[in-house]
Order: C-alpha cells, then structure tokens, then sequence
C-alpha cells in the first residue's frame, strides 16, 4: 500500500479546505436552521412521539444531516479536479487507483468530521453538555460514518462530468437518506414500507449511534450500526475503486 | 531494443470502434534525444502520448519503457516518466511549492532529498521568488515553468511534452526550449514532444510525421526535408528573362517559369548544379532567392494537405467516421 500518496491525497485535500473558510462557515447556517426553528416548531407536536424534548432528540440527525451533506459534497472536489486539470497529475502518478480514492475518502471524512464537530458545538442550545468522552466516541463515529458516505460520494462523482449532474444526482440521494434515516422522527410506530426503507438506509444506522452515544436512546443496537455503516462503507469503496479506474 | 533506448513501441495501435485513432506506431526514443511527433490536431500524437503514460490502454501492440512493458508494468513505467501537460494540471489553490511537495510525495521521492530537489528544480525554471505563491497568481508562462519543474522532481528517464507550447508568447515558448535543451545536455533524458509547429519541430533531433493515425514519414529534419517535392526552389531576376529561360531549358535542360518580375526554376534533391550555373550564366543577375524546403513542405507533399488546415480534433474525426457509418 502506498501510504504516503494516501497522505498526500487526504493533506491536499484537507489544505484545499482550510484555505476555503467560506464552506465551513456557509454549512452552520443549516444546522442551525433545523435546530432552531424545525426544533422549535415541531417540538410541541413530537414531544409525545418521541418521549423525550424533541430538540433533544434531533440533535443527533441534525449532526448526521451535517455529515451527510459535507461528506458527499466533498466527492465534487473529484469533479473539480478533472475539471481543472490537477485530476491528470494524480492518474498519471505511480498511485494505485485504491490510493486515490481512499485518500480522497479520508479527506472527504476529515472535512465532514469537521463540519459535525462545529455542528456538535451547538449542543449546549438544547441543553445538551456531552462529556469529554462522549465527545472522543461521537468523533470516532462521525469518521466512520463519513467515511461510508464519502466513499458514495467518490462513487457518483467518479461518473460524473459536471458539476450540475452531480448536483442533480446527490440530491436525488442525499434528501432520501436523510429523511428515510429516522433524524426527524423515531423509527418505532412507523407504516411497514417505511419502516423496510428505514431499515436498509444505512444512514439510520449512523444516526441511531450518534443518538446513542449522545441522549442514550438506540433503537437498534451499537453493534448493528456499527456492522452496518462499516460494512456499507466498506461495499461503497469496493465500488468506487473499479469505477475510479474507468474514469 | 537499442541499449541506448529508452522508449521502444511495437505497433502501438489505438481503435475506438472500427475508427482508427492510432496504428502501427514504431517508435524510439534513445538518451540525450529529443523526438519530436509531428502532425495536424487529431492526428493521434495525444492518444500515442496517453498510451505511452499507461492511462489509456493500447488496442494492439506494446512499448517499453527502459525495458518495462507498458502493459505489465504501469506502475514501473509512471516512475520512469516525466509528463508535461497540454493543460495545466496543477492546483490553483496549492503554492507553488506545495504542488512540488505534493509530487515527491506519491513519486515517492527520498525525504531527505525532498528540500534539495525542489529548491534544485525551482532555481532552474526561477522560480525561487514566487515558490511560496499560489498557483492562481502565476502567469500562463509561470504555470508551464512549474510543470516542467514539477516533472523532474522524480528523475524521469524520459519526459513527455504535449505540445509545450501552445498558447505561450514566442519569449516564453524560446525560454522554454532553452530549459529543455539544457535538460537533455545535463541529464541525458529522452524527449518526447508532439507538436503542430513545423518550426518547433526544427528543435528535434528526429521526427516522426503522423497523420491520421499512422506514422508516414521519420528522420532526422534534414532527412526529412528530402521528401519534399522539389528540391531548392530558385528564384532569378535578371535583365532578360525570356533569354534566360531558353539558356537555362538549352544549356542545362532546367525547365523554368515566369514568375513575378523573374523567373523561378527547381533544382532536384541533391542536385548540385546550382554553382555551375549561376557561375555559366550568361547575364547579369539582379536578384536571386533560394527557397529551401521546409518540414510543411515535406507534410503537404505526403499528405497533399496543410499541416495547420486540419484543425479538427481525434473527437471531431471519430464522429465524421460514425456519420460516415450512419452511427449518428
């Protein structure tokens, strides 16, 4: 394994980001949106459906839509690249194409780790106050699960050619995760297909830890989420690689 | 192969479809040599360049690049090559530095010679200065610098230079052969160049001429020069001309023609007469103009087309030969 072209991958991708501070600060506005006023707007009507404050309990989904949105956005930088020409420095490198795409990957989770950490800070607005090692396990978990939506995000963009049709397709997967992965609304009581296309989101999974490790709630178990957005981070590389090659 | 070579291909060939985008190409590129591949847009020198550089996979055939198999050793190949694009590919948002850094690090080059080299490469193309700049703020000219900076860092036995020059002015574009002719006196590399510039191509020690996929003609410029049609184009103003075109047909069967205010006759390649006859010649001669073949001439002869008439890409052919099918 080439360790250090992975490293040089993920450093460049990460300086790129550091010197774009518009992105990171433009992403708060989000969170803050649905912690603020869906929270707030929704939480007389959700508090007996979720059985504890409802600002409390989307705490969580709103750090997960954080990581979902920042990880699979930060693919375009592929697109980017291809665009701008640096994509043909890395081909042409003697990298193997597992390199590139697990540099990118990390580079990709780094950056969404980033934006869900800033997310995490708003915590104490809903009267949330996790402790130092609540904080270590949620960054762990928010590495793996954008690292698994990262790499669905190489996936696309590695077959994509513009910007615009990577708009239009991530959208396409992006809003159905989120609002199929029980961010906004607890998975118990929920019509049979929905409940089926709960279950096979993996971002349900992501979310379910997070809340776990955050208000204590599952609704699976730690280990099923764990299994499912490794193993799911695990198919998607395994995807991207072969499609990367093709590009 | 040659021990002296660095580039061998086979009867590289290159199909999309049933459209030809390269085919046979016989190549060499020996150490210390600057080979030049010459030919209109479209003709193929790209898809060669991107065959040789392993990101495009040959159809038929093979090369070899210091003995390593294009094929069966890519990753050896990619260390063995230095590429400098026909497009910028660097990062506007890096330095220029750190665009180096970031080459030595996936052509993993010694840590400890890291600082040495690029201080090395950056001094070469003067860079020094703006070494720590971002990319965005160079100049076109600044660009091609780093990138030919950049495509040393690793030592390559052989650099590839897509047409290096297009788009630069004539000061950068002299500046630039000047780094590359020093490169190959210094380190003795190979050189692979594709250009459409008949006079760039002067810069070369051997060309190979290709069109539509194949290559048509190969030698040193000189050598080539003798597939032009005609030899040395004479051009005569004299006091009379008419006279002097009955001397010329009688006395040295040359068959001239008016032309201008003078006459202009053709010396055959390798033809030695011209001496004799402007020392024989019977009149005054007021003006004289010898016009030595040039590379274009030599492409116009073979093709019967300008080298810069065709100016439709490898893109642009496929989809006239799809039409031509009825594909589209």
């Amino acid at each position: 394994m080439h360790w250090e072209g992975i490293c040089a991958i993920w450093l460049r991708d990460t300086k790129a980001m550091f010197r774009e501070r518009s992105r990171i600060f433009g992403s708060i506005m989000r969170p803050i949106l649905w912690l603020i006023i869906m929270g707030n707007g929704l939480r007389p009507a959700m508090q007996n459906a979720t059985g504890i404050e409802y600002t409390k309990f989307i705490f969580p989904g709103v750090v997960g839509m954080t990581l979902i949105f920042t990880s699979i956005h930060s693919a375009t930088s592929i697109i980017w690249d291809r665009e701008f020409g640096f994509l043909r420095e890395v081909m042409v490198a003697p990298l193997h194409r597992s390199a590139i795409v697990i540099g990118k990957a990390l580079g990709g989770s780094t950056q969404a780790t980033i934006q869900g950490l800033i997310t995490l800070a708003f915590a104490p607005l809903v009267g949330l106050w996790p402790t130092p090692l609540q904080i270590l396990r949620i960054i762990l978990l928010m590495l793996l699960i954008s690292f698994s939506l990262t790499s669905l995000g190489i996936l696309i963009a590695s077959r994509m050619s513009s910007f615009e049709g990577f708009g239009s397709i991530s959208n396409f997967v992006v809003m159905p995760l989120y609002f199929l992965s029980g961010s906004i609304y607890p998975l118990n009581n929920l019509p049979l297909w929905l409940k089926a296309l709960t279950a096979i989101n993996p971002l349900s999974y992501g979310v379910d830890a997070m809340r776990g490790q955050i208000i204590n709630v599952y609704h699976f178990s730690i280990y099923t989420d764990l299994m499912a957005v490794g193993g799911f981070g695990a198919l998607m590389l395994a995807l991207a690689i072969p499609m990367f090659n093709k590009s | 192969m040659d021990a002296a070579a660095v580039l061998q291909t086979f009867s590289l060939s290159k199909y999309f479809g049933d459209f030809a985008a390269v085919q046979d190409v016989n190549l060499q590129v020996r150490r210390g040599e600057i080979v030049g591949l010459l030919g209109p847009n479209g003709a193929g020198k790209s898809t060669t360049i991107k065959m040789l550089s392993t990101l495009l996979r040959p159809s038929a055939g093979t090369a070899q690049l210091l003995g390593w198999d294009i094929l069966q050793h890519p990753y050896r190949v990619r260390q063995q090559i230095g590429i400098i694009f026909q497009d910028a590919s660097l990062d506007n948002r890096l330095t220029g530095r750190e665009n180096l850094e970031f080459h030595c690090m996936v052509y993993k080059v010694p840590k400890n010679e890291r600082a040495a080299r690029i201080k090395h490469v950056l001094e070469m193309v003067d860079l020094s200065d703006v070494a720590d700049r971002f990319v965005k703020l160079y100049s076109g000219g600044m660009k091609r610098r780093l990138e030919i900076a950049r495509g040393l860092l690793h030592r390559p036995a052989i650099l590839f230079l897509d047409e290096p020059t297009v788009g630069l002015d004539p000061q950068t574009r002299a500046t630039i052969w000047e780094y590359v002719r020093h490169l190959v006196q210094q380190y003795g590399m190979g050189v692979l160049m594709t250009t459409h510039y008949m006079e760039e191509a002067e810069h070369c020690h051997y060309i190979a001429i290709i069109d539509r996929g194949r290559i048509i003609a190969q030698g040193s410029p000189a050598q080539l020069k003798t597939l032009a049609a005609d030899g040395d184009q004479i051009y005569l103003e004299t006091a009379d001309n008419t006279a002097a075109l009955a001397w010329l047909r009688d006395t040295h069967g040359l068959s001239a023609s008016a032309s201008g205010a003078g006459l202009k006759f053709a010396l055959p390649q390798g033809d030695t007469r011209l001496g004799r006859v402007l020392a024989d010649f019977p009149q005054e001669i007021q003006r004289i103009k010898i016009h030595q073949p040039t590379l274009e001439d030599v492409f116009l002869n073979l093709t019967g087309r300008q080298i810069r008439g065709e100016e439709s890409d490898a893109h642009d052919r496929l989809k006239v030969a799809a039409q031509r099918r009825g594909k589209l």
